[in-house]
């Protein structure tokens, strides 16, 4: 099969300029409303609902989940969905245990609810080392994955690729803040999920409009084994930690925490997941009709004919079933994901770095207004600067481990500490440090004993530690050690204190000290 | 303790275990559907109707379970927790 991926086709440079001319239109009407830092962090707390749901989805849907589920079902079946599913069940957990307390007790970063009554500078030190890492290991998957994709989207260099998108972010963050953040969230999930949507109907078209005389033709052509698991999942407590890292790494990721402070109250919060949530797994159900689509329309051999991964299947669909003007508009929707979520990713790395450690920590609270707006642009030219980066040193190198990483670190640094500062009248500083830090490094340390690194990245024949993710053991390991170290340092301060979280967390901000 | 305080702290006492219980029945679901993707891949296999294998059908369940759980949560939320909410945040005369 012939193909015109991979090289500059004027459709695909149309919808991608497009893209960029409207996004940019979006930052210039945002820039010029983005004048606090309030405003900056939490586009001014007006955000509805449906906006802010549609948002979640924006910087949740990663390019890695719609072109990389697609090529895994397209080559293996079954087992790709399995990652579909791992995807969306952190929602309800978000739902029910973080979204309405995290409104309430906070202001721009996660950090500012685990510190509410506890003491500010240790606490805050530890919470952006858990972010900063967070935010670092998912950008480094998300920008090798740029690099990757553009080249072969659009044929364009690598570093050329890598410049674009931070140059690009970088613009919407710097002048446009959460505002135009959020609007680029917005104007990516609605084109991700309409681009699916319209390339599953294109699939379903040629079936009848039946999923299941779809995934009949792929039983019938490549064996019935492909509707059934696989070797993916071979080892259940491997799967089982996976699970757990994927499950509870949503709840501690900084980019969607901090998305909860742009709405105007809990009730909007719920509003927001709620959204989110059928947007998220409606999307993941649209991932079963294409990767199947693409393993019975292109097939597996034309898939691996461009890239091993399969990460073209998608695109490789749109070309067949809707001729290259529909492949130009499904890779620059792929590329318009990219942008988004590197940017979201960016801002919650710099208000990690302005509000919790230059604000908090450095200056002790007492910075002025001015100054923290002029901090938090700085931070975001060093978060680009930084990316652009890491994308370019880690060129070539094997990343796909990088977003269970970032999910792991996320589930066992900052998801104990929340769920205790928010639940727990004797959680102390000592305990959150304790928690944070420890589920952090413990997670770092495991990582790099796994058999990820020791055998896939570095080759060896074994690893010290057993389990490709950590989350099994650094998940409960955190909630232990700040449980453990809470109750060796009772602090009076931070107990007295508990019924205050307590009348927030419910009644919210409005609701003072009795 | 004023009567407030208490009120609150049994709506505090409320959500956590509302909260708790569906994350347990979300954590099941999905660790329930992960332990037959390991050890009964024929049975997942089997196919109920052409084209429709029922590791398929449980995945697109799992999914909707998670609509569903957050169905009840809101429903709850919404309707008693808000009212209480509402009533608790009225001044004291």
């Amino acid at each position: 099969m012939t193909t015109s991926l991979g090289h500059p086709h004027p459709a695909a440079i149309f919808w991608f300029f497009l893209f960029v001319a409207v996004t940019l239109g979006i930052t210039f009407w945002a820039a010029r409303r983005t004048r606090s830092t309030e405003h900056f962090y939490t586009a001014g707390r007006r955000v509805t609902g449906l906006q802010n749901g549609l948002a979640l989805a924006g910087d949740y849907m990663s390019a890695a989940s719609f072109l990389g589920i697609a090529g895994l079902v397209s080559l293996s079946g079954f087992d790709g969905l399995i990652y579909s599913i791992g995807f969306l069940v952190g929602w309800p957990v978000v739902m029910f245990l973080i979204a309405e307390p995290l409104r309430n007790l906070g202001r721009y970063t996660f950090a500012d609810v685990v510190a509410f009554r506890l003491r500010q500078v240790p606490v805050r030190i530890a919470a952006a080392i858990g972010t900063l890492a967070v935010v670092t290991f998912y950008l480094i998957a998300q920008m090798v994955g740029a690099g990757n994709l553009v080249k072969l989207l659009f044929g364009i260099p690598y570093e050329t690729a890598i410049v674009i998108v931070g140059i690009v972010m970088m613009a919407y963050v710097l002048f446009g803040g959460m505002l135009a953040t959020t609007w680029v969230q917005i104007v990516k999930a609605a084109l991700l999920i309409s681009g699916a949507f319209l390339l599953a109907g294109l699939v379903l078209a040629r079936f009848g409009g039946n999923p299941l005389a779809l995934f009949a033709a792929a039983s019938d052509r490549f064996g019935a084994q492909v509707l059934g698991p696989g070797q993916l999942v071979a080892d259940p407590l491997d799967a089982l930690s996976l699970g757990l890292a994927l499950m509870f790494g949503t709840a501690g990721l900084p980019h969607i925490l901090m998305r909860f402070y742009t709405v105007p109250d809990a009730r909007t919060a719920r509003t927001s997941v709620t959204y989110a949530t059928a947007f998220i797994g409606f999307f993941y159900l649209l991932t079963f009709i294409l990767g199947f689509g693409a393993m019975v329309i292109v097939g597996p051999d034309a898939i691996k004919a461009i890239d091993k991964g399969g990460n073209m299947a998608a695109p490789l669909l749109a070309e067949a079933v809707g001729g290259t003007g529909f492949l130009g508009f499904i890779a620059a929707v792929a590329f318009a994901t990219i942008l988004a979520v590197v940017a979201g990713l960016t801002l919650s790395g710099a208000a990690a770095l302005s509000h919790d450690v230059w604000v908090n920590v450095v200056r002790r609270g007492k910075a002025p207004e001015r100054e923290q707006f002029v901090v938090a642009r700085v931070a975001t030219l060093l978060g680009g600067v930084a990316s652009v980066a890491l994308g370019i040193v880690f060129k070539g190198e094997n990343v796909a481990y990088m977003v269970g990483l970032a999910f792991a670190i996320a589930a066992s640094a900052n998801f104990p500490a929340l769920i205790l500062s928010i639940f727990w009248r004797r959680f102390t500083t000592r305990g959150a440090q304790a928690s944070m830090i420890v589920g952090t490094f413990s997670a770092l340390l495991l990582i790099f004993l796994s058999p990820t690194i020791q055998v896939s990245v570095l080759g060896r024949e074994s690893a010290a530690f057993p389990l490709k993710n950590p989350g099994l053991v650094t998940i409960p390991l955190s909630f232990l050690v700040g449980m453990l170290v809470s109750l060796l340092t009772p602090e009076r301060e931070a107990s007295e204190r508990f019924a205050e979280v307590q009348r927030r967390v419910h009644l919210g901000p409005e609701a003072g000290a009795e | 303790m004023s009567e407030k305080q208490r009120a609150l702290e049994a709506l505090a006492r409320a959500q956590w275990r509302l909260a708790l219980t569906l994350t347990a029945a979300m954590m099941a679901i999905y660790f329930g559907f992960t332990l037959l993707v390991a050890w009964a891949k024929p049975f997942l296999a089997t196919q109920v109707a052409p084209g429709l294998s029922i590791g398929i059908l449980l995945g697109a369940l799992v999914i909707a379970s998670a609509w569903g759980l957050i169905w009840v949560y809101v429903r709850w939320a919404n309707g008693h927790y808000d009212a209480t909410v509402t009533s608790l945040r009225e001044p004291r005369r």
